[in-house]
This record gives structure tokens, sequence and C-alpha cells, in this order.
């Protein structure tokens, strides 16, 4: 009997989640390192309220995207290191769609929760109730794209002796596009703009990763297991 | 219509000899090509009527920022070429073009600042063309990063391979997005046609474009011939060709 694709992204999708909440400390370690710079720039910048919220988008969207960037290490190498992609290639199924549902979990795991818990850390940077909706929705959608944009540097860096610095330094440039629209949207919506333009932005930004960035991390993968 | 002289670049050893005997024709023609261009740059050309003699590090800066793109243009279409076609000489030049195109951003960067200073009172502002200048050096840096993180060379060639391709896909986009996001650089200067420069000062540019291009050519023929060396190091033909 064949396995239908949208099989395996379930079987995919319910073996990492499984694996990840057996790891429930790994899971939370973005999170609080998300938390941990929220609060060091009042410490470094100023305790005054007015002054954080003009410094807001940037201090949320530079720690999402470290956070995620913390978390990109644990997205492949695991695998990588257990012989589990080379099993997944192997499989006769399409590597880009598995891969792509380990993204998907990627996002569910990281990206998503540091979106719910930005509303936390922008109450301490003086961000308006109201704006609470539009910052969430501004973060979930920039973390998709940048699970994204990770996963080909995840697999990129598969080859190397440690990912580390160097997942950093190939993610960060080409992070560019989204975090200069995600804090654009961040930013409309803590002044009462209308986020409407820098989300559509970031949302075909996101619409073109589905379509090339799993491709590029399945070459990528490849490559690293030869 | 024949694809041998296509096939010949596959074989390092023709390579090799072909860097060699051009490198010496490259060399003198960017010498001499470069030498007319900044005598006629630094002193036939006029003094702009607003910048005075400052316009003139545009016969530096201009080109520089052309090359650096133009070395990723080049690098990502070998590292495509050894990617498809499996050619060992395309990544060798893919390898060979990555510090070039890291120095010619550095002398854009650096001039660019440079010029700053006068004309706008700041080495460094936050413009789109400037930021997106800064970001392809760090896309540079990657690439150099991945290649020396890998320790397996056909790994690491396929690897950078792919990254210099999701690059050159995401240069675009980067540039819009900084664009959209500031913008205080002058618009690009028209050259030909209904041109924004008068000719004594643009045919010394259209000059130094084609030096730094000749150069460019020469450098990436010596890099390519050590990278050749380094990597074909065990192959019998190195003996012959040193000897």
């Amino acid at each position: 009997m064949k396995t239908g694709s949208l099989d395996v992204a379930r079987l995919v999708i319910a073996r990492d989640l499984r694996l990840a909440f057996r790891k429930p400390s790994q899971l939370l370690q973005p999170l609080m390192f998300f938390m941990i710079v929220a609060t060091l720039f009042p410490l470094t910048l100023t305790p005054e309220m007015s002054r954080l919220r003009d410094a807001a988008p940037g201090v949320l969207w530079v720690g999402a995207l470290l956070s995620s960037l913390l978390a990109l290490e644990f997205l492949f190498r695991e695998d990588a290191q257990d012989g589990t992609l080379e099993q997944f290639a192997l499989s006769g199924q399409s590597l880009t769609w598995m891969l792509f549902a380990k993204t998907c979990v990627h996002w569910l795991l990281t990206g998503l929760p540091l979106a719910l818990s930005a509303p936390v850390a922008a109450v301490g940077l003086g961000v308006p109730a109201e704006a609470m909706w539009s910052v969430v929705a501004s973060v979930a959608l920039g973390g998709f794209a940048l699970s994204l944009i990770g996963a080909i540097s995840a697999g990129l860096t598969l080859g190397a002796r440690r990912g580390g610095v160097l997942l950093s330094l190939l993610t960060l440039p080409l992070a560019v596009p989204i975090l200069v629209f995600g804090a654009d949207a961040t930013h409309r919506a803590i002044t009462g703009g209308d986020i409407g333009p820098p989300m559509q932005l970031l949302g075909a930004i996101a619409v073109l990763g589905v379509t090339l960035a799993p491709l590029a991390a399945s070459a990528a993968v490849r490559i690293g297991l030869e | 219509m024949s694809w041998a002289w296509f096939h010949r670049f596959a074989s390092p050893p023709w390579v090799y000899g072909f860097a060699a005997r051009w490198t010496p024709w490259f060399g003198g023609a960017a010498l001499l090509a470069m030498l007319w261009a900044l005598y006629a740059g630094l002193v036939l050309a006029p003094p702009d009527y607003q910048q005075k003699d400052a316009f003139r590090i545009v016969y530096i800066h201009a080109p520089s920022a052309t090359l650096s793109m133009a070395v990723y243009t080049t690098m990502a279409i070998a590292a495509a070429v050894g990617l498809i076609w499996r050619m060992k000489v395309a990544h060798a030049v893919a390898a060979a073009c990555a510090p070039i195109g890291a120095w010619f951003t550095v002398a854009t960067l650096g001039t660019g600042m440079l010029w700053g200073k006068p004309m706008w009172g700041a080495y460094w502002v936050w413009d789109p063309r400037l930021t997106s200048e800064l970001v392809l050096l760090f896309l540079y840096f990657g690439y150099m990063g991945l290649r020396a993180g890998i320790e397996d060379p056909v790994k690491a060639d396929k690897a950078s391979a792919l990254l210099a391709i999701v690059g050159i896909v995401n240069i675009p986009i980067i540039h819009y997005s900084v664009t959209w996001w500031n913008s205080l650089h002058q618009a690009p200067t028209r050259l030909l046609g209904k041109a924004d420069m008068v000719w004594p000062m643009v045919w010394p540019l259209l000059l130094m474009f084609l030096a730094f291009f000749l150069f460019f050519g020469t450098v990436l023929l010596i890099r390519l011939r050590a990278e050749l060396l380094r990597r074909e190091r065990n192959a019998s033909w190195i003996r012959e060709v040193l000897a």
C-alpha cells in the first residue's frame, strides 16, 4: 500500500511533536532567552516607557530573530546524527515535503510560542493593549518566514563540524527583508497605523518561502548526507 | 557547432595553462587602462560645479560598486555550473571569486564613507544602497565561512554553491526591502543617452569600468591558478607543470 503525502506529513509532524515534548526544557529555552533579551533593553536603554515604546519593534524583532536562530540548531542536527534524515531520504517519499513538515513543526514549537508570548514582553516595553493582536500576528507570520529561510541554512551547515555562529552568519543576511517588514508592521501596530501593507509583503515573502525554501533545504540536506 | 571549446574548460591542467597564458595580457591591459583612466579622471575631467574635486572619488567608488555585484553574479553562475554539470573547475572559479568580491565590497563601502563625510556630513548613514552593500558583504562572509567550515572539499563546494544561488535569488528582495525602508543616496546617474554627466567626466569613468573588469579578470586568473594547485596537489599534471 502506498502512503499518501498527507499521511507522510501527518506522521512526520506527529513524530517531531512527540519527540519535542519529551524534552520540555529544550522547548522552553528559546522562550526564556527571548524574555531575558527583552528584559535587558529597559536595563541598558532607559526605564522610561515612552522611549521604550519607540524601541519596542526593534527589541521584539531582534529578540524573536535571535531566539529562533537558537532553536534552528536543533532543526536537523539531531536527526542527521542519529540517521533519521538518511532514512527520510531513502524512504522513497519526497524529502522536500517531509522537510517542509519538519519546518512547520519547528514554527509551531518556536515561532508560534514566541508570537504568543510577545505581548508579555511588549507590556514591559510600553506597548498599548489594543496593539497586542497586531503584534502577535506580525511576529507569527514573520516567524513562519524565518523558519523557512532558516531551514535552508540549517541544511547547509549539516556538513560543518559545528553550526553555531556559522548558522547565524548564513541566516541573518537572508532574513533582512523579513526583519524590515516585520518590524515595520509592529511599529505601525504600536503607533496605531495601518499594518496591511507590511503584513501583505511579509505574506508574500512567506509564500515565496513555502514555494522555494523546502526545495533548497532538501538539496542542502542531500549534500550534507552524502 | 562543436562544444569542444567548452569541454576544455572542464580540464584543470588546460585551464591552468589557459590562466597562465592570459594573466599577463589581462594584467597589462588592466594596468594601462587604469593609469590612463586615473590620469583622465583626476586631471583631465573638469571639477563638478557642486561637489568640486570631491566628486572624483566616483572613479573608484562606482566601478567598485558595480564589480562587487558583478563578482557575486559571476560567483553564483560559476557555482550553478559546478552544481549542474559537476565541473570541478567551475567550483574553483566560484571559490576564487568570493574574496575578490568581498574586497570590492569593502572598497565600495570605504570610498563611500570618505565621500559621505564632506557631502552628507557623516561617514555612515542608514541609506538603502549603503545597507544593501553591507548586507552583500555579510553574504560574502557567509559564503566564505560556510566554505571554510566544511572539511570535505566536495561537500564544501556543493553546499557553498547552493548558498550562492539562494543568495542571488535573495539579493533583489533585500535590495527592494531596504529601498522601501529609507532613502537618501542619490539616484543612479545616467551615463549615456540623456546623460546626467558631461562627456569629459563620463569617458574616464567608462574607461575605469573597463579597467576594473580587466583587473578583476587578472586577479581571478591568478587566484584560480592558486586554487587549482591547492585542489589538484596530488595530481600528476602538477609535477609536469611545475617542473
